[in-house]
């Protein structure tokens, strides 16, 4: 689950990280009060939403001329002029896609002078199985970038579970920022504390980028992503609280409501599977012969017929849908809980598109059974290759 | 032979009274006699639990530890919920288990780092968590793999995904080929048991006369398997390997399901996996359905 860039510097600002002083708004007239209320005389305006690349993201209403999503303004005047072209506009980014996303918050924030950039992250390092610091001095741009280039000046520092980050741990992390005097003592506790926000509140990601040394030597979190484990929100409802629905695909809420898996893609072909690893082969497997899925659906491990009914509905409500592939190789799933799911769904909203089903694995013959005795118009599958072929041919396509 | 479980493999089931617990144990006794040993319960200790199949009881111990001592497992089996798995393996750990495989699906991943650290310092060995298990044709199955797929027989199969697991060991079956062992290292980022683990198992096994690998879209573990399939091939270790890779698809930045299914950063992606493992002398089918037919050709040379 992701943040907005205010409500994550508002967290980390609860763990005694230092930020600017600033102000969510959610409409314009909110800006002049927002810009008094900050210090000045610099003040930057921020667009909030869910995808980076903001600054140099262009808005789609505004002509190409137009400045980006990070807009600096030198007076509350020119905070309240950008805001007012800004607010409730299309932010097309390199990360958005080309339909972009709906500028529905701003954050103005109190500007920095500043001296350096830095780039500081915290991720889950698969290959040490830790948590593990990334930091670089080459801040305020594209650390992938940095990777492909300059891959020296990036360290990647694991922190031992059982110790936190220590001493020795937060010596390396600022002398590889090149960091010395006060200023690296203010960034040793930051690198303490961000990581003790890491890990009590379950974040699969943390980056601060840049992270800034300012003309005073003070440190400052200027810009900060956070995501979280979306396993590990049961136990944090505060984050919960945080969750922006209009940054999310409606579908994908709806499925969300049901713990199902779903990632709206552009196709017109549905796919309900089980397992995550069948379900992008299933994906795979229609582009190989010639169509494209319209979603990724994992139904999960011990669906109830509840749950694939629900996801049965939720394919069957994209109007971009013109065929329906079901794919099932039951293990833990059986294929018999499958088929009367199905079947339900069909009989409460019935079948406009065709409709192939493959079953396979725990009590396939029951499932088969179901699915035969329903006298729905069902197109039976022997095996994957021969479910995806009849589908594409279904809808038209090779 | 085979790897990891044998017919002389005695599975303590840690989660045994839920109804996911029930049902795959169940399966398991039906399966060839899987010698389940005994569930764990702490609330339960003392009680038993009965098969609603064929009225097969097993005692119910309120530790692992105890179910240890009293039974003489050497392995376990976790299908307790999410929050709770952690501490599941721990306690297995503690309790010197061998072998541990852990069902359990959406396990917090900075879980799964402590689990990890406690693990370095053990003899013990994890499969999972969000795995299908591992299954000896014939011998033991233990996890949610639909026994009924499988044949004894020469290949070693390793899988970060369940149902591919399924898809191979069913395209195997049909080609004549069979399986040695077949084990699902599971889609969480944080995990057990890499696929290096078992390849190198594969290796070693006699029997095991050629190997599926079945990764998926994020991290680098394929390409890392890639590298020591090189290097163990310089040294004359080499046993003809197809593979797949689920993904090709997949749009970057968004989690497929698994946890640990997400290219991100730019990197993670199918084609950088499919071009490792190709250069490593895997014969990489690009049809999912096609994975036991491309390991027949890799076979007829």
């Amino acid at each position: 689950m992701n943040i907005h860039e205010y409500q994550a510097k508002e967290l980390l600002k609860s763990y005694g990280a230092p930020v600017a002083q600033g102000v969510a708004i959610h409409s314009a007239s909110e800006a002049e009060a927002a810009a008094k209320s900050l210090p000045g005389p610099l003040y930057v305006v921020k667009s909030q939403i869910h995808a980076g690349g903001r600054g140099k993201g262009k808005f789609r209403e505004l002509g190409p001329d137009a400045k980006g999503g990070v807009r600096l303004a030198r007076s509350v005047d020119e905070v309240v002029a950008n805001v007012n072209e800004m607010l409730g506009n299309t932010l097309v980014t390199a990360q958005t896609g080309d339909a972009g996303k709906q500028v529905n918050r701003l954050y103005i924030e109190d500007g920095a002078d500043i001296a350096r950039e830095l780039y500081l992250s915290l991720l889950v390092d698969r290959s040490s199985g830790k948590v593990a610091f990334v930091a670089s001095t080459e801040g305020g741009m594209d650390i992938e970038a940095v990777a492909e280039e300059t891959p020296e000046k990036i360290l990647t520092l694991p922190i031992d579970p059982d110790a936190g980050v220590t001493d020795a741990d937060a010596d390396r992390l600022a002398a590889a920022l090149a960091l010395e005097g006060k200023t690296a003592e203010q960034a040793k506790n930051v690198f303490k504390l961000v990581y003790k926000a890491f890990v009590e509140k379950d974040m699969s990601l943390l980056e601060i980028n840049p992270f800034i040394v300012m003309e005073n030597g003070d440190v400052r979190v200027l810009d900060a992503k956070v995501s979280f484990d979306g396993n590990a929100l049961f136990r944090h409802p505060d984050i919960v609280e945080l969750r922006d629905l209009s940054e999310e695909d409606e579908k994908e809420i709806e499925a969300s409501k049901w713990d199902l898996a779903y990632v709206a893609l552009d196709g017109n072909i549905g796919c309900m599977v089980n397992g995550a690893g069948l379900a992008m082969a299933t994906m795979d497997i229609i582009k190989l012969y010639g169509a494209e899925p319209a979603n990724f659906l994992d139904v999960g491990g011990g669906a109830s017929k509840e749950k694939v009914t629900a996801a049965f509905k939720i394919i069957t409500a994209d109007p971009s849908v013109k065929g329906i592939l079901v794919n099932i190789f039951g293990g833990i799933m059986r294929c018999d809980v499958i088929a009367e799911g199905v079947i339900a769904a069909v009989r409460d909203v019935g079948l406009n598109v065709p409709l192939v089903v493959r079953l396979e694995g725990t009590r396939v013959a029951e499932g088969k059974k179901i699915i035969d005795e329903s006298g729905l118009n069902v197109i039976s599958a022997d095996d994957l290759d021969d479910a995806a072929q009849k589908i594409v041919a279904a809808v038209g396509g090779k | 032979m085979s790897i990891l479980v044998n017919k002389d493999t005695k599975v303590l089931v840690q989660g045994l009274t839920g109804k996911t617990g029930t049902f795959h144990t169940e399966q398991a006794l039906a399966y060839y006699g899987t010698k389940m040993v005994g569930g764990i319960h702490p609330k339960k200790g003392g009680e038993s639990w009965t098969s609603g199949v064929d009225g097969t009881a097993l005692p119910v111990f309120a530790s692992v530890a105890e179910g240890r001592e009293r039974t003489g497992a050497n392995a376990s089996v976790i299908y307790v919920p999410p929050a709770g798995a952690a501490a599941a393996i721990i306690e297995a750990i503690d309790a010197g288990i061998e072998l541990i495989v852990a069902i359990t699906e959406g396990v917090p991943v900075l879980d799964m780092v402590k689990v990890k650290a406690r693990l370095e310092k053990s003899n013990s060995r994890l499969i999972g968590p969000n795995c299908p298990g591992v299954l000896t044709p014939e011998e033991c199955k233990i996890g949610i793999m639909p026994g009924s797929i499988f044949s004894k027989g020469s290949v070693g199969i390793v899988s970060r995904s369940g149902t591919l697991t399924y898809e191979a060991v069913f395209q195997t079956t049909n080609e004549g080929l069979g399986q040695t062992t077949a084990v699902g290292i599971g889609g969480d980022p944080v995990k057990g048991t890499e696929f290096i683990d078992v390849l190198e198992m594969f290796l070693a096994d006699d029997e095991t006369k050629s190997i599926i690998m079945i990764g998926e879209i994020g991290g680098s573990a394929e390409e890392e398997a890639a590298q020591f399939l090189i290097d163990e091939a310089k040294k004359g270790r080499k046993k003809p390997m197809a593979g797949f890779i689920a993904g090709l698809t997949a749009p970057a930045g968004r989690t497929m399901g698994h946890a640990g299914a997400v290219i991100s950063g730019g990197k993670g992606g199918a084609e950088d996996k499919i071009a490792a493992m190709e250069a490593a002398g895997i014969r990489v089918s690009k049809s999912p359905a096609q994975i036991g037919r491309t390991l027949v050709e890799v076979l007829k040379g």
